[in-house]
């Protein structure tokens, strides 16, 4: 009942009628036209450039959130002080099958933001008020100082508009101080510079100052989500403006938005592992029983070869 | 060197069916992709000329 | 030939001597390759040669020029829209020899090779977007530090440190592709356009056997 139309052996050499082909013309032509298509739509569209945000041009825009990002990170509650590694021993990171990779390779970029973030780059601060809330916050025993940010990062937050607030029971310790020069410091743009040059005076890392950005409560996730670029909007594969994205990543992007990875605490390993499988599955999809099939059931390659069935059938 | 530049420096449009969400730029390339497969598929290919077999010095064991 | 034992003989008859110059650079192809789903493998070879001009550009003025300089905003256009054709054409390349089954006849490494120059593209891409020293760029590496944290990964690749991306996105991530592309490429030419499929009615049996036969 097959309608067997040729009989050849895909793996021989093609010993059949050929036809004229001229493969360095073809080259030149394709790159003439890929040429003319990128520089016609670069000139149309052209692309997307939204400035980069600083520590100092979200201090002035939203000095609230700073604040209270920056008691947070002296009370240890921000998203990087409760990492886990690769910066801290803070958590354990995500886990898979009761593994955590993360905990695996260990700390590699040790971070400890309460000292990276704040005291660390106040250090280079002159003023005398400033110098004793240090003094007083490095002398006071762990369990003090995490009493007296958690109080004030409560209060601030309980607040929600306040840059700082007075001291009235006493119980905030040295911490209004220290937040209030940090904001000042941010203000002037001179934490954008203590952040990066703390490594090294020619800075190209940027860990340190984007890692405190992104602790942020509301002031950079809000800009990013406004433009459709949160990671449960199909940010992934979006961009600022109206550009068009990474749509190749589609398919990652997908599972973000989907349960179980949707409220997933471990989603990104699951996400990462799983696409990991699938791409997989697409480099050995010829030897996979029953997915290298498809192309026999679905015979799209009837309209491809349709010039040569039509003549093999012929003849 | 911008020469009748349209301007897509602005909130982009969304398409939302469900649980997929996707922006116009991002869908019109999906789009064109489907519709440069179909075409190669439809559109005859220009015919050119065609050999018989040729010597055997091309056929490998 | 064969009876050479010296390593370069043997380098040389497992490599250049399995070439025939009408295979490297061919003149005429088997008459069933007569289709235009036949283009999209060039085009994206093409986008990438483009890819790889303007991003010559780029690279000579620095990463931050194209902030400030009309000229630079331009070249960052192209080399966007490069990518964007890249990813067009490579994607659809995928899907016809999909359809075409096109990893009959002993042709498993080229599809291999190709699904990694696919992969490659992505993360060479990915790094791409991440040193664009903007807002975008900022969320970007911000967001996706967590997947690769997430994997380990992230305590060697770090998206946060923009001098590392840089490097990566420069010279050795293209260089990895290259390789890629270009061994795809030989194997491409080294065993030639697959032929069409054999026509099956019923039951995939035959095609099976088929396979297997070889």
């Amino acid at each position: 009942m097959s309608r067997r139309l040729s009989t050849v052996d895909p793996s021989k050499k093609w010993s059949g009628p050929t036809r004229k082909y001229d493969l360095v013309k073809e080259f030149v032509i394709a790159f003439l036209v890929i040429a003319v298509a990128a520089l016609t739509l670069a000139g149309l569209f052209s692309s997307p450039d939204e400035k980069a945000i600083t520590l100092q041009s979200w201090s002035k825009a939203a000095p609230a959130d700073f604040v209270q990002t920056a008691a947070g990170e002296l009370a240890g509650t921000t998203t990087s002080a409760s990492y886990g590694p690769p910066y801290n021993n803070a958590a354990d990171g995500q886990k898979i099958l009761g593994i955590s990779p993360a905990k695996v390779v260990g700390v590699h970029i040790p971070i400890n933001p309460a000292q990276s973030f704040v005291i660390e780059p106040l250090k280079i601060s002159a003023d005398v008020p400033t110098r004793a809330a240090i003094d007083a916050w490095n002398s006071a025993p762990e369990k003090v100082r995490t009493g007296w940010a958690t109080a004030y990062a409560d209060a601030l937050a309980k607040d929600g508009k306040a840059t700082s607030l007075a001291d009235t029971k006493n119980e905030y310790g040295p911490v209004p101080t220290l937040v209030t020069s940090l904001l000042a410091m941010a203000k002037s743009g001179g934490l954008d510079g203590a952040l990066t040059t703390s490594d090294t005076n020619m800075p190209t890392n940027f860990t340190k100052p984007l890692l405190f950005l992104a602790d942020g409560g509301t002031y950079f996730s809000d800009l990013a989500s406004a433009q459709h670029l949160g990671g449960d909007q199909w940010g992934v594969m979006n961009e600022t403006g109206s550009w068009p994205g990474q749509s190749w990543l589609w398919l990652y992007s997908f599972w973000y938005q989907i349960d179980p990875f949707k409220s997933s605490e471990d989603a990104d390993v699951l996400v990462m592992t799983l696409m990991g499988v699938l791409s997989l599955l697409l480099v050995f999809l010829p030897l996979i029983p029953g997915l290298r099939k498809i192309p026999y059931l679905i015979p799209v390659h009837r309209l491809i070869w349709k010039k040569w069935y039509r003549r093999s059938s012929k003849s | 060197m911008r020469f009748l530049e349209i301007n897509l420096n602005h909130p982009a449009h969304y398409f939302t069916f469900g649980p997929f969400s996707v922006s116009a730029g991002n869908l019109a390339i999906i789009i064109f992709m489907f519709l440069i497969f179909a075409a190669a598929l439809i559109l005859p290919f220009p015919d050119h000329d065609e050999h018989k077999p040729q010597s055997s010095s091309r056929e490998e064991s | 030939m064969a009876a050479e034992s010296s390593w370069t003989a043997k380098v040389r008859s497992a490599t250049v001597e399995k070439f025939e110059p009408e295979d490297l650079l061919p003149d005429h192809q088997p008459a069933y390759v007569s289709s235009w789903i036949y283009v999209f493998g060039v085009l994206t070879i093409a986008s990438l040669a483009m890819i790889i001009l303007s991003g010559f550009v780029l690279t000579f003025e620095g990463p931050a020029w194209w902030h400030s300089s009309n000229v630079g905003h331009y070249v960052n256009s192209v080399h966007l829209w490069s990518v964007e054709l890249f990813f067009i054409f490579m994607v659809v390349h995928l899907w016809g020899k999909f359809w075409m089954a096109a990893w009959r006849g002993k042709r498993l490494a080229t599809w291999i090779t190709g699904c990694l120059a696919f992969f490659a593209s992505i993360i060479t891409g990915f790094t791409g977007y991440i040193i664009q020293t903007n807002f975008d760029s900022q969320w970007i590496a911000t967001q996706a530090k967590d997947g690769f944290n997430a994997m380990g990964i992230g305590a060697f690749f770090n998206t946060l440190n923009t001098g590392q991306a840089i490097l990566l996105h420069v010279s050795l991530l293209p260089l990895v592709l290259g390789i890629i592309v270009v061994w795809h490429i030989i194997l491409v030419r080294r065993k030639g356009v697959v032929p069409p499929m054999e026509e099956v009615d019923s039951a995939t049996r035959s095609v099976e056997t088929m396979e297997v036969k070889k």
